[in-house]
């Protein structure tokens, strides 16, 4: 089973490591956009599925599993490399990934893809399902939880908004969103396009517990995730403050790396970075 | 029809704690009975229809069977992604369901007139398309989207619809009701003009024609087969229907026919014009000006028919 806690936060930084290679890997082959989004959420995702989840490999649809829908469907890269890492399927299967005749679509997809709850890449649809997970599993006293893990620039879309709202009225507090906050979107810098701050007050005025961390922590991640509720009768949010493109010095906080796809010369020193990390 | 829709519901929910409602902050005198009876499997989404039809997705996606509730084109046109992805693309169990198809807000105004909803919900993938014709088949519509395992779509009209099966008809998903059988036109109608052409259909046969009328109260799947059988057994096939003539039951019956072996039977679309309304009206003022009233669609029908045969019956 994955996630048992048993995973140290040593353990936890080699997991981040080996999901940026696998990133990197995938989409200089494929050359596809979005390492900068993957990079960010490389620790995040080490943390939900080396400690956090309680899903087993071997049933991927076990009823009380808990769920982690990835929202920020464009770093499609990375969740399919955190599922194989956790067992879900082969690692050699991240070679289909945006590959003519793959089922690894360059988004985030479920179909064929053991491991992967829900389908995402138009922004602002992970949440809203997730709160009906919450609410169902609430409703009949489960103890599963549901995960969503959010990009910054996705909180510009409404329906995000109108599941916070619900979520908080409802008091879900067995639903967790993890804002990757890497402070760049598509096209600019979040402060430059719609600006979200104060968002973490935002988000307490719409009636949700709110943990800021640094998002490369593995250790705050930790900690914050292995206390849920953070408060009782509240959703909650963690606000993982990140850099784009986390772990690769000439990536970090550049807008390029959005959609740029590293070169076959650039991949070689990204991943010496990255391993001697 | 919602009244039958409603009771039906409250029924399935008696029996079955997996099926829910989720309503878009509408249904006034509608929703009350079923929220008392089964508050557990009753959510109030708000006025926030995108959350409501990713609720209803997650909900589905974990055991349930969720029907949505809203007003024609906010249940639908506004969430339409959330229907393609969350809904279609997942194979989830919602159905979604919309009260005042066509012109049954008549006088609320154009942002109330649901006239292509038809059109794009039967362009989805995994989705099935259901506008039942009169109250009798709401409440099989009903039962029988539940029976479905996959995600619906049920239009139904407002209040007050007459009842046009006297007895219950066999019902199933895809497959026409023939209400009336005949061999000189077919009337294939779905929805609220199901009663029409009824009517219609009588005063034809008064006149000596052959009728069949049937009730194609499932637009996707299509009945194929009905389609073919009409247009190869009868002389003149007409669609009517309370929505635009582009892309619903008259699409549909088109795509159909065209690609059926030459020398069948030609086909007329009647149905709403694919325009904004300009006038103020009722549903039946509102009909009458794009012709959908039994007089003037008595008056098409006839025109064509002696046109093209030279004489009715």
């Amino acid at each position: 089973m994955s996630g048992n806690g048993q995973a140290s936060d040593d353990d936890l930084r080699a997991l981040a490591r080996r999901l940026r290679s696998h990133s990197l890997r995938m989409i200089s082959q494929a050359k596809t956009s979005h390492i900068g989004s993957c990079l960010s959420v490389a620790d995040i995702l080490a943390v939900m599925y080396g400690r956090i989840l309680r899903v087993d490999p071997k049933r991927p649809d076990w009823p009380d599993r808990d769920r982690l829908i990835m929202s920020k469907g464009h770093a499609a890269a990375i969740t399919y490399a955190a599922v194989a890492e956790a067992g879900f399927m082969k690692e050699e299967r991240l070679g289909e990934y945006a590959r003519n005749g793959g089922q690894l679509y360059g988004h985030v997809t479920h179909v064929g893809v053991p491991g992967i709850e829900f389908s995402s890449g138009s922004l602002g649809h992970g949440l809203p399902v997730g709160a009906g997970m919450a609410l169902t599993a609430k409703r009949a006293g489960k103890g599963w939880r549901v995960f969503v893990v959010m990009s910054d620039g996705e909180c510009d879309e409404g329906s995000n908004w109108e599941a916070i709202l619900f979520s908080g009225h409802h008091q879900l507090d067995n639903l967790t969103i993890v804002i990757d906050y890497n402070k760049i979107q598509s096209l600019d810098f979040v402060d430059k396009t719609l600006r979200l701050e104060p968002l973490a007050d935002k988000l307490r005025a719409f009636g949700w517990s709110v943990r800021e961390v640094d998002g490369h922590s593995v250790g705050e991640l930790g900690r914050a995730l292995a206390s849920l509720p953070l408060e009782s009768g509240k959703p909650n949010a963690i606000v993982a403050h990140t850099v784009k493109g986390k772990g690769v010095s000439w990536m970090e906080g550049k807008v390029l790396w959005h959609y740029r796809p590293p070169t076959p010369e650039e991949l070689v020193t990204a991943l010496a970075e990255v391993e001697a990390s | 029809m919602r009244t039958a829709f409603i009771q039906a519901l409250n029924e399935l929910a008696d029996n079955d704690d997996r099926v829910c409602l989720i309503v878009g902050d509408l249904g006034y005198s509608v929703i009350e009975d079923f929220a008392n009876r089964h508050p557990d499997q009753f959510v109030n989404a708000g006025v926030s229809e995108q959350n409501m039809i990713g609720l209803a997705a997650g909900m589905a996606l974990s055991g349930k069977i969720v029907f949505t509730y809203s007003i024609g084109n906010f249940g639908t046109l506004r969430c339409l992604e959330q229907i393609r992805n969350d809904v279609c693309y997942h194979r989830a169990n919602v159905k979604v369901v919309a009260v005042g198809g066509g012109l049954a807000y008549g006088n609320l105004g154009v942002t109330h007139h649901a006239s292509e909803d038809v059109a794009i919900m039967r362009s989805l993938p995994n989705m099935t398309v259901v506008a039942p014709g009169d109250p009798v088949e709401a409440r099989l519509a009903t039962r029988a989207v539940v029976a479905h395992d996959g995600p619906c779509y049920l239009r139904l009209g407002k209040a007050g619809e007459p009842v046009v099966h006297t007895k219950e008809p066999e019902f199933e998903l895809g497959r026409a009701v023939t209400v009336r059988d005949g061999s000189d036109v077919a009337l294939i109608a779905s929805g609220g003009m199901l009663a029409t052409s009824d009517k219609v259909a009588r005063s034809l046969a008064g006149q000596g024609l052959g009728v069949r009328l049937l009730s194609m109260h499932t637009v996707k799947p299509i009945d194929r087969e009905a389609i073919a059988r009409a247009a190869t057994e009868t002389r003149y096939v007409f669609t009517l229907e309370e929505h635009s003539v582009d892309g619903g039951l008259g699409g549909a019956v088109a795509e159909i026919m065209a690609e059926l072996e030459p020398g069948h039977a030609p086909l007329k679309r009647i149905g709403l014009r694919p325009e904004f309304n300009k006038t103020v009206g009722d549903q039946n003022y509102l009909k009458a000006l794009h012709g959908l009233d039994e007089e003037t669609v008595l008056k098409t029908i006839q025109q064509i028919i002696t046109r093209s045969y030279g004489r009715v019956g």
